[in-house]
């Protein structure tokens, strides 16, 4: 790889050049006397904002260069455990951006949006059919918002009862980071519980856990440990049995796509990462679509808005027809784009399609895992299956080559291969989740084994080269520490910046 | 199989390397009584050519009406070169940038949308952004609360002039978290925050007071004064903005003597598609010394280990997936491939197209009340500067006209009558530059048989 980084757009920035295409068109020559007209002075902005002012062409570039300097499912293998880094086929992005659907204002009438809703009608009956809920709501806009939408929901359902005292949130010391900060941002308090040696909730701390402050529990599984919670069926009689709902985080919902459904397994409210399962993109980080699902009982309380098919054709349920919601978590309907491109993806895998996305993902990772352990990497659990993930520890390698998670991480960059998860779940030291998807070839997995195998060589032979990796990239390894000390959150000129150090 | 590329060779190869007998085997841990029995319920998968039919003929059958609607999602033009480079796949398959080494392309980006966004609205740190409008308007709420150092206050003060579905997602995301809202009225004459009434909470504990500017009604605050007042209460401001305004107005920074604390708003007018309400993006940037109380993603700029400059995510001590229950939030991603849209569309704009842009729109949606106030039964409900957006009271009820202006194929603006019933039929309509004098004569002609057509009925 090695690029010379890419400099700051501002410094391509002259005063006076201008994209001049895309000034609005002649014919508006009198509108800044119109701003000084309608505005009073006081309102007005005096000094100009801080904008490139450059090409077309120089913008062009600039971001084409950048694009370059990053790793992306469509240039590299990405096999980061729990993010379903699948490839996110061409189609669902062309025919999400269709003319008519990029132009539909959020407030233009059902009635200039059938098409549109058509679809998002559908889709929310699929979500229903693959997860075995009841309803569906597609308004959150991302996981952690449907984790929020789904414990808000549970509140929302004891409240109605009555059944005041219950705040308390239950979550598997192995959950992901997001499960207890939405339990705190929906007012609950967390408990946090282990996990035995295999994996599995340790049902005996469950019992001494739930009681009549029990709001839930929120359970992903498969796991974060990469592997099916077995005791799903006690999980829920002892939850349930303690007045408590189930909720199931949809992160790994691509391992059990067709073999199992959260509903199935006596979850009552589940999210679903659209942007992991169902194929949308992760654009670097956003946006992603959390829709949520609900047992029967729970579904007053959906956030609004809902589509609904009737008579006249497809419509919005907004706060009027679902008094009890736990209301509107967008300004509009969610992020309506990304919702499309995960109709077109369930669309074209049909039901024979989806039911194989499980099976296939399962078996690339079981076989990535039986050849990473037969070329000498330690499983985190050695007598489980794996998943559609599985979790390989460094410990031994740490104690004896000081070689970290970490190293391995940064030395697969200069391999051409992203890094698997790096320390998560916490309860495993120094581990690699490892989660291939099912859309990668045995060639790809088999030259990821390759370069594991000679990382872990040169682990023994050099372990000080391995520790200054990455070599190729467009930078080495970052000063994280200054990063967070001398912050420098925004460019400012070369004198400015040398005057304020 | 689509997008699974295994030859049976592959699978049988593989299941020997596992020595599982079949791939069935592989799922032997889960508890038989729980498999699902198919997936009936969805229909059989479709090739490439024909989801292409499919949608094509739903995306025509919704159309390209002629549109005056605004509150909260605006019609820019965007340019060609914005989605062509967004959705390069480099930017639209690569994940949230943990592994800085590999994505120096999505962190530079990010700085160098947070130095767009702190300049355009006046402040001095950005986060990389937020679901969108609302959502950012209650974190905001909360982060005011998280930052008020006078008081544990919990209450809030949003005015009626801030957008109903900003204050209804405050509601739902911060209520839960023991947050109040309090509600001030609007005079009735300038559709602006009522002084009087919000005089009524003067000494009072109160964490923070929402600005929208302009505000819901396209009507602009007296920003300054607002401002002052607030934070001689102790409570801190919050300003709600649209972001394309601020190439002509007052950015929150400079508001009043202090400026404002923490400002957000809607991103979609920069080079976001409408596409049905998103995906967008929402903004937020504060000042330096509230920085660690920000939730969301933040990059800073650093040095590798030969001294070169590189970026990467910074202040992560604040977040869910090392603070857990105490986050300041449990966002976990931004938006950032609307984030990059953006930094690519004020890139092409530039301090002189955003303002011109800003400007036409102003001028355009002044034509337009010029027209339609011509025309009997229609005239313009408040007094007062306005930005691109306008209220207008008919003396017929809104829902027939806009039906008889949709069949006409102008979508002809917001009808205000739920949210706000106190001033009768009233509609709320925006021209940004995308409209042309012609547009606007088609949308008065439209109005004016739909309104004698009501009269005669």
């Amino acid at each position: 790889m090695n690029q010379t980084l890419e400099k700051s757009i501002f410094e391509y920035s002259r005063p006076g050049r201008v994209a001049a295409a895309q000034l609005p068109p002649s014919g508006s020559e009198g509108a800044a006397d119109a701003v000084r007209a309608a505005l009073p002075e006081a309102l007005r902005r005096r000094k100009a904002p801080l904008l490139p002012e450059v090409s077309e062409l120089d913008a062009v570039r600039h971001f084409t260069r950048l694009s370059q300097l990053n790793f992306s499912i469509d240039t590299n293998f990405y096999p980061l455990g729990s993010c379903t880094m699948k490839y996110n086929p061409k189609a669902c992005n062309q025919y999400a951006m269709l003319p008519e659907f990029l132009a539909r204002h959020p407030r233009a009438p059902e009635s200039q949006g059938q098409g549109f809703l058509e679809c998002m009608f559908e889709l929310q009956e699929m979500l229903k059919e693959v997860t075995g809920m009841s309803a569906v709501s597609l308004s959150p806009m991302a996981g952690a918002h449907g984790e929020f939408a789904g414990v808000a929901m549970i509140r929302a359902y004891h409240r109605a009862r009555g059944d005041l005292a219950r705040n308390e949130i239950i979550v598997p010391e192995a959950a992901h980071g997001t499960n207890p900060a939405t339990a705190t941002m929906c007012g609950c308090v967390v408990k946090e519980i282990p996990v035995d040696a295999e994996g599995d909730v340790d049902l005996a701390a469950l019992e001494r856990a739930v009681g009549p402050n029990t709001a839930g529990i929120m359970l992903t599984n498969p796991s974060t440990l990469g592997v099916f919670e077995r005791k799903i069926g006690e999980v829920a009689r002892i939850v349930h049995g303690a007045g408590g709902l189930l909720y199931y985080d949809g992160a790994n919902l691509n391992a059990i796509l067709g073999k199992v459904r959260p509903g199935d397994m006596g979850f009552d409210v589940i999210h679903m990462n659209l942007h992991k399962t169902f194929s949308t993109p992760h654009g670097g980080g956003g946006p992603g679509a959390g829709a949520v699902g609900v047992a029967a009982r729970l579904e007053p309380f959906l956030p609004v808005p809902i589509v609904a098919h009737g008579e006249g054709g497809y419509r919005w349920l907004a706060e009027a027809e679902r008094p009890q919601s736990i209301g509107r978590l967008s300004a509009f309907m969610g992020n309506a784009g990304v919702l499309l491109r995960a109709y077109v993806y369930m669309r074209m895998l049909g039901r024979e399609g989806m039911s194989r996305v499980g099976e296939f993902a399962t078996l690339n990772a079981n076989y990535l895992q039986a050849r990473l352990r037969d070329a000498g990497y330690e499983l985190a659990y050695p007598t489980r299956r794996a998943s559609h993930e599985f979790i390989v520890t460094m410990k031994k390698q740490a104690r004896e080559l000081e070689v970290t998670a970490m190293d391995i991480a940064k030395r697969l960059l200069d391999h051409g291969f992203h890094a698997p998860t790096t320390y998560f779940p916490l309860l495993v030291p120094e581990c690699l989740l490892i989660e291939p998807t099912e859309t990668e070839s045995k060639e790809t997995l088999d030259a990821f084994v390759e370069a594991m195998v000679a990382i872990l060589a040169e682990a023994q032979a050099d372990s000080a080269k391995l520790k200054g990796a990455p070599y190729t990239m467009p930078v080495r390894r970052l000063d994280d520490v200054r990063a967070a000390k001398q912050l420098e959150l925004t460019w400012k000129p070369p004198q400015a910046a040398t005057m304020a150090g | 199989m689509p997008f699974i590329p295994h030859t049976e060779d592959d699978i049988r190869s593989m299941l020997a390397t596992i020595g599982a007998p079949s791939i069935e085997a592989l799922f032997d841990e889960i508890p038989p009584a729980l498999r699902a029995k198919g997936l009936d319920g969805i229909p059989p998968g479709l090739s490439e050519m024909e989801i292409g039919r499919l949608m094509s003929e739903r995306a025509r059958r919704d159309g390209r009406p002629l549109s005056f609607l605004g509150a909260g999602a605006y019609e820019h033009h965007i340019p060609s070169a914005v989605w062509a480079i967004t959705t390069r796949g480099e930017f639209y398959s690569a994940y949230t940038p943990y592994q800085a080494e590999a994505s120096q392309g999505t962190l530079q980006v990010i700085h160098e949308y947070q130095t767009m966004m702190a300049s355009l609205t006046g402040m001095e740190v950005s986060n990389a952004s937020l679901y969108d409008g609302g959502s950012a308007v209650a974190e905001a709420a909360l982060m005011a609360v998280r930052a008020h150092r006078r008081s544990k206050s919990l209450r809030v003060i949003v005015p009626s002039t801030v957008n109903p579905d900003y204050r209804r997602v405050a509601l739902s995301t911060a209520g839960n978290q023991g947050l109040r809202f309090e509600t001030v009225p609007y005079v009735r004459d300038s559709g602006c925050i009522d002084l009087a009434a919000l005089g009524a909470y003067a000494g009072e504990d109160i964490a923070a007071l929402v600005i929208q500017q302009p505000n819901f009604f396209g009507q602009l605050e007296d920003v300054d004064a607002l401002t002052d007042w607030a934070h001689a209460q102790g409570m801190l401001v919050i300003a709600v903005v649209n972001p394309t305004s601020l190439a002509v107005l007052e950015p929150p920074g400079d508001w009043g003597a202090k400026g404002a604390d923490i400002c957000v708003g809607e991103g979609q007018p920069l080079g976001v598609p409408l596409s049905s309400g998103g995906p967008y993006f929402g903004f937020m940037t504060t000042r330096l010394e509230l920085v660690r109380s920000m939730p969301g993603r933040i990059v800073g700029r650093t040095v590798d280990l030969e001294g070169r400059a590189g970026y990467t995510l910074t202040l992560q001590a604040r977040e869910q997936h090392i603070r857990r229950g105490k986050a300041t939030s449990n966002i976990c991603t931004n938006q950032g491939l609307l984030m990059t849209a953006a930094t690519i569309y004020m890139t092409l704009l530039g301090p002189t197209g955003l303002a011109q842009i800003a400007e036409v729109s102003l001028a355009r949606t002044a034509q337009l009340v010029a027209a339609l106030t011509r025309l009997p039964g229609v005239q313009v409900a408040f007094t007062g500067p306005r930005f691109h957006e306008a209220v207008l009271r008919l003396d017929r009820p809104v829902a027939g006209v806009l039906r008889a202006l949709e069949a006409q194929g102008v979508l002809g603006g917001v009808d205000l009558s739920a949210d706000f019933p106190e001033l009768g039929p009233a509609l709320l309509v925006c021209a940004t530059e995308t409209k042309t004098a012609a547009d606007i004569e088609r949308y008065a002609a439209a109005l004016g048989q739909a309104l004698q057509a009501s009269r005669a009925a």
